[in-house]
């Protein structure tokens, strides 16, 4: 890619640099607004603290959960909260997403199965699954293995949906080829239906990571005695908002992370 | 002579829940070795369902098919390229689904790229290269198996006026020249003329075989290709009473 960059600059004309700068400049632009809109954010939200102007009790402010990180990360618990919570999410998206994937190939290969199976998938995938946290909690545990099998019960049914729709929806032709060279049921699962399908699961990766999260920090606020989950509800309940703020950035700075992973991932396996 | 592929009283019926159509009554014809045979017919007159009966694609309602052959190549109006493979890894995929994407193989996927001029593109995917480069490779991945028999459905008609010429003039000229056996199922009448050695007139659906002609082209010297075959008078020939056949039957 570099090396195609170098070969063009060398044949580059005054009007196509004078293009280039301007997408440049326009990068730049929404770059540099997008981080000014967060300092001004943040620097207004301190100021209307100190000054008053906001109920800190409702709002807290950025330097009270800036000191309230510090003391947590000093005293190791923050990492020990995010571990705990993060283990669940990543236990629950891999269950979530492997077994929702493990059954759509089901369902692809028992065409039957599929057709007999069609009204229930589509009720429970309709069905709020936050709904059913309380009681797959109770069945299954009140501990870890509850809070992970919430997490992928909420991510499951849209993973089978999502995938066994892609799975049915690559071009008839393109099976019918393998099929002029003799191929078998197993060959054209793995030689079309699934790499066709690539684009489709690396969408449900993301949406599943968010997804697990949901179900990790419902889970939490249900019987968990730690996780960030468990702060925010602890927070709230003591009346620290400093704590429930804590708790939610906390969170958006690991969706981040786990969004630019993704998106990585997706540019390191999508080539064509 | 010896027969490679042969169709005897073959009918193909196909049902939905409302109705039973029949797409094809009755056809039978031969294929030698070697030869070009050409199914020209009405859009819609079963010509593509022809082709998937001596796949096997699809069983006949009655009659038999009689194949002699290792293994079929079957080529599509589409190129059916597999975007998320690149070119080379397109062309050696028959070669996987039959377990036989050896060594030896593979170098001679190498060479058929670089005689029909994709060895640069090798790495390429799909959506890099032009539709009469997609089409080559399309025809490489077919040929790769070696295929003692080879059906073209429309194999150019999705390709523009210029393309389909020039590609229709490559693929003719390397079908004669390696001698495989061909059967090509389409709409276009010069095309079936310039490639074939027999062309085969369907009527409208249920498809009959309404009339064959051996082409003949004396007036030519020389080796035959597809492009001078259009030279030629005899070609007009062809062309007025084979549009003739499907004209009249427009009529009835």
């Amino acid at each position: 890619m570099l090396k195609r960059k170098n070969e063009q600059a060398a044949i580059i004309s005054k009007e196509h640099e004078e293009y280039l700068r301007s997408i440049n400049r326009e990068r730049h632009f929404i770059r540099i607004t997008q981080i000014l809109i967060f300092i001004f954010g943040i620097i207004f939200w301190e100021l209307a603290a100190r000054k008053d102007l906001i109920d800190t009790f409702l709002t807290s402010s950025p330097g009270a959960i800036l000191n309230l990180i510090v003391k947590f990360i000093n005293d190791g618990s923050l990492f020990r909260h995010l571990f705990i919570s993060t283990m669940e999410t990543i236990g629950g998206f891999f269950a979530g997403t492997l077994g929702g994937l493990l059954i759509a190939i089901l369902l692809w290969w028992f065409r039957r199965l599929a057709l007999i199976l069609e009204p229930y998938i589509v009720i429970l995938n309709s069905l709020p699954k936050t709904a059913l946290a309380p009681i797959i909690i109770l069945w299954v545990g009140m501990g870890y293995s509850g809070i992970i099998a919430t997490a992928a019960s909420i991510s499951i049914v849209v993973t089978i949906m999502t995938l066994y729709t892609g799975f049915n929806g690559v071009e008839k032709d393109k099976i019918i080829l393998l099929k002029t060279f003799g191929a078998n049921k197993f060959q054209i699962l793995r030689k079309v239906i699934i790499p066709a399908n690539i684009p489709n699961i690396l969408s449900v990766i993301k949406v599943n990571i968010g997804l697990s999260w949901i179900g990790v920090i419902v889970g939490e606020f249900l019987v968990s005695k730690a996780g960030i989950g468990y702060l925010i509800l602890y927070g709230s309940q003591t009346f620290k908002l400093d704590l429930v703020m804590m708790g939610v950035f906390v969170l958006g700075v690991i969706a981040a992370i786990m969004y630019f992973l993704s998106s990585w991932l997706e540019k390191k396996i999508i080539k064509y | 002579m010896e027969y490679i592929c042969e169709l005897r009283n073959v009918s193909k019926r196909f049902h939905t829940i409302n109705n039973e159509t029949k797409a094809i009554d009755d056809i039978s014809f031969k294929v030698r070795k070697g030869e070009i045979v050409s199914i020209v017919g009405p859009s819609g007159s079963g010509k593509s369902t022809v082709l998937s009966i001596i796949a096997g694609l699809e069983q006949p309602s009655e009659g038999e098919v009689i194949v002699n052959t290792r293994s079929i190549g079957f080529m599509f109006q589409k190129d059916q390229l597999y975007e998320w493979r690149n070119v080379y890894k397109n062309c050696l995929l028959g070669l996987e689904v039959k377990n036989m994407d050896n060594e030896e193989n593979k170098i001679k996927v190498k060479r058929m790229l670089e005689k029909y001029g994709l060895t640069n593109f090798k790495k390429h995917y799909p959506s890099q290269l032009s539709g009469g480069m997609r089409q080559r490779a399309a025809l490489v991945r077919t040929l790769a198996i070696e295929p003692d028999l080879l059906l073209l459905d429309e194999p150019f008609s999705a390709l523009d006026y210029q393309t389909r010429l020039s590609i229709g003039d490559e693929v003719g000229t390397i079908l004669r020249n390696e001698k495989i056996s061909t059967i090509l199922v389409t709409h276009d009448i010069p095309e079936a003329v310039s490639i074939s050695d027999r062309v085969i007139v369907f009527t409208e659906r249920p498809a009959k075989i309404k009339k064959e002609y051996e082409i003949v082209f004396d007036d030519l010297s020389g080796e035959r290709t597809p492009m001078k075959c259009r030279n030629t008078l005899t070609f007009g020939k062809y062309f007025r009473e084979i549009w003739r056949d499907l004209d009249v039957e427009k009529e009835e």
